[in-house]
């Protein structure tokens, strides 16, 4: 047991340093500590420098394509991507529906979406929560009946319903959904994992917008949509086990330690501008100077939590239900940051900027620029406790799986 | 002991709830917020007009209902349940407060262009190094003839893009944290060299940032005495700090309401998740946490008028509760709505919004802690 890192790691995070400094695009440099709003195109723009790279899916294993890295160069590259305040990489293709397809999968399905999945040519949409069927998955109503087109005597599936919470599927080019295949089966037995092209007629994407003004979120809605049957992952009415599967994985990804670190950085800098009521900087401040203390504590308890559960991982145990620990305390602790910004932002957490000229004018500013996305983030962060399956429900997870109570 | 309101106290309760039941609606609101002015000046006209309430505060002498803190109280209270934009904040509490202590020669006068709605006040008191130090001031008021003349950049003036006059705190003299040297004005806000730069805040109401670039104002822009304001600019932001606990329970009890309701309503598991221990007892704390604010309400608001100490003691500790009720309420409220506790559409983010800048509003939690040590603590021994 300890610590270190080898110097096989330690040449690791050299080389993988040097890689984000040298290929982060320009263009995309500070966006993510600004907190400024990113276009598909941003998104696009790191993924497809890490996909030519062979990097951009860190854990699929290398017979899938992936880097083959161990738990530890992982982690390191988690950290140096903080470090470097990178854009994340879009989890749905990389992080969820790929790890599906790949296990699950037929190798014509593997053949079909996986390299487009890799370099970023399939922009994915996650169609699981419905307005009924939130905490309460299983209990999903979209319906996906099996017909033969007599025009082409193929075998489709009709697809009704909708669904909620659809993170950028104003962007998509496929969702991947959970369907009712068959209604009388018990509630988690009837359920099938399809595929499906956002450029099939009869889906209507709408917005949904949050507190901080941010269109992050839709509802999908699918009217009479047909789907090729070969479309469906896995065997009809096994869907459950995809989503199962999808979901440890989804937690495993969530506790964002490297991003938690990354934005104290971002709390003590602005502490040692902003100054406190006697005229020293905030981070002198014996109140505040202990909240970052405690944050700082409880982020290091994740951290370590984290790489036991790597560790554990990479000697062949997937990820289990003690994910959702990881997935409790990182979610918490993400949230304790943006309250701690906002409170070291003071008055100017108050004005609102969307819609607004910020660059560029030759306007008076509103406050320094940190500021300025202290209030929504910390908004747009309360989500957190309640995607991935709400908190409560990972904490019913552990009693249930963990503790066998 | 008595926590009884007058007949008179519930009477206007009752018509400015109904007022705001009738015309002030979420979605009438929502299109308020959106609007170039961002606010309803022929509200503020009924505020003054049709309901009387603009001189709830000020006694029968000054033209008002012969109230006091009390009125203010059950008004804030009322506007948190509604998410009020209009500034009865800036301009009756505050404008109005520092007017009603001032002595001004004109102080009559002016409280009367309050009460009828041609007087609108913000107070302009923040800079942006000062945090929640009221006498951390750069901005200054240098004598000239018989007047003075305004340096400096005031923040975050809540309700500035409304207004016809600013309160604003300058130096006339001491260094830039001291206690003395400090002094209150009441400028016309067309006075020449004032430069403003408007923007929305994000719980819906509009700020600005204020620059004085060499204006000339006046001798009797001044109120109170110079160089000694210090004193009573503490007593006005208490009273504020009262009216924000008043208007915090309002949001909160509104937060708790809508949050039960949506819990009976919504089926997760074959039902309602209302039935899920783990939630009930967070809707406990909620019920917990507005009842022990409102209770700090009423008492700092009934001792407003006692010394300074005790006064700066009850307000503080009042304020700490709010602030971490808040805090509580609000998350709370936004866990258990789940996702549509997340949307722009439903008014519980909207008052999670609203309590989460009450929080820091006058002083964050740590500010307010730290003047109660030193009142109740360091001062005893």
């Amino acid at each position: 047991m300890n610590l270190d890192f080898s110097p096989e790691d330690l040449a690791f995070r050299d080389e993988v340093r040097a890689f984000i400094a040298a290929h982060y695009p320009d263009s995309l440099r500070g966006k993510q500590d600004e907190g400024e709003e990113l276009a598909k195109e941003d998104f696009l723009a790191w993924h497809r420098v890490l996909a030519a790279k062979g990097w951009v899916n860190p854990a699929w294993p290398t017979s899938e394509g992936g880097p083959g890295w161990t738990s530890t160069q992982r982690y390191i590259w988690g950290e140096e991507c903080a470090a470097a305040d990178t854009i994340g990489i879009m989890p749905f293709g990389i992080n969820m529906v790929g790890p599906v397809i790949y296990t699950f999968g037929t190798p014509e399905q593997k053949q079909r979406f996986l390299p487009d999945t890799l370099n970023g040519d399939i922009w994915w949409c996650q169609g699981y929560s419905e307005p009924g069927a939130g905490s309460d998955l299983a209990s999903l109503k979209t319906k996906a009946e099996r017909f033969t087109d007599p025009a082409d005597g193929k075998e489709y599936y009709l697809v009704n319903g909708q669904k909620t919470w659809t993170t950028m599927a104003q962007y998509a080019d496929w969702i991947f959904c959970l369907v009712r295949t068959d209604p009388n089966a018990k509630i988690q037995e009837g359920i099938s994992f399809l595929l499906i092209n956002m450029k099939t007629p009869g889906i209507t994407v709408r917005p949904i917008i949050t507190l901080g003004g941010e269109h992050e979120v839709n509802e999908v809605w699918l009217e009479n949509v047909k789907v090729p049957v070969e479309n469906r992952i896995y065997d009809e009415n096994k869907g459950w086990t995809c989503a199962k599967f999808l979901l440890a994985h989804e937690r495993s990804g969530i506790a964002g330690v490297a991003r938690s670190k990354r934005g104290i950085e971002r709390i003590r800098q602005m502490a040692t501008t902003e100054l406190g009521d006697d005229g020293q900087t905030l981070l002198q401040d014996p109140a505040f100077k202990r909240k970052v203390a405690e944050l700082e504590i409880d982020l290091t308890a994740l951290e370590y939590t984290e790489l036991r559960t790597l560790a554990a991982e990479s000697a062949g145990k997937g990820p289990g239900p003690e994910s959702s620990v990881l997935k409790i305390k990182g979610t918490e602790v993400q949230q304790r940051v943006t309250e701690l910004a906002l409170e070291a932002a003071g008055h100017y957490g108050a004005p609102y900027f969307r819609g607004f000229p910020t660059d560029g004018d030759n306007m008076r500013p509103i406050g320094p620029d940190y500021a300025h996305r202290t209030a929504p983030s910390y908004f747009n962060v309360r989500k957190t406790s309640i995607y991935g399956g709400s908190n409560e429900i990972q904490r019913n997870i552990i009693a249930k799986m963990v503790l066998g109570l | 002991m008595d926590f009884n309101f007058t007949e008179e106290q519930s009477m206007l309760r009752d018509t400015l709830a109904s007022f705001l039941q009738d015309k002030y609606s979420f979605d009438t609101r929502r299109a308020s917020v959106k609007s170039a002015s961002g606010w309803r000046a022929d509200y503020w006209k009924a505020f003054a007009e049709e309901l009387g309430i603009l001189g709830a505060p000020f006694s029968e002498e000054l033209g008002g209902l012969g109230g006091s803190a009390i009125e203010n109280m059950i008004v804030m209270e009322e506007c948190g349940k509604a998410l009020v934009i209009e500034p009865y904040l800036g301009t009756v509490v505050i404008g109005g407060g520092f007017l009603k202590y001032s002595g001004h020669a004109s102080a009559t006068d002016l409280i009367g262009g309050i009460i009828g709605g041609e007087i609108i006040t913000a107070f302009a008191y923040a800079e942006p190094q000062g945090r929640y130090n009221l006498a951390d001031l750069k901005t200054t008021a240098k004598k000239d003839g018989s007047g003075y003349v305004l340096n400096g950049h005031k923040a975050v003036v809540l309700g500035a893009p409304w207004a016809t006059h600013l309160v604003v705190t300058a130096r006339t003299g001491g260094s830039q944290r001291e206690a003395s040297g400090v002094s209150v004005f009441l400028v016309d806000k067309a006075s020449a060299g004032i430069v403003t730069r408007d923007y929305p805040t994000v719980d819906g109401q509009r700020a600005s940032e204020v620059y004085f670039e060499n204006v000339s104002i006046p001798a009797d822009a001044l109120i109170g005495v110079e160089g000694a304001g210090l004193p009573l600019i503490e007593k006005v932001v208490d009273e504020a700090i009262a009216a924000i606990c008043a208007e915090g329970v309002g949001a909160m009890r509104k937060m708790h309401e809508n949050t039960l309701e949506y819990a009976r309503q919504r089926k997760q598991f074959g039902t309602a998740i209302a039935n899920f221990q783990v939630l009930q007892h967070r809707m406990v704390d909620m019920f917990i946490n507005v009842e022990q604010s409102l209770s700090m309400t009423y008492m700092a608001t009934l001792k407003l008028d006692e010394s300074a100490h005790d006064r700066a003691k009850a307000v503080s500790a009042a304020k700490v509760q709010i602030g971490r009720s808040c805090k509580f309420v609000g998350q709370a409220a936004i866990q258990i709505h789940g996702g549509m506790g997340m949307t722009d559409e439903l008014a519980v983010g909207h008052y999670f919004k609203r309590a989460t800048m009450i929080e820091g509003q006058f002083g964050s939690v740590d500010h307010h802690l730290r003047r109660y040590e030193h009142l109740s603590i360091d001062s005893a021994a």
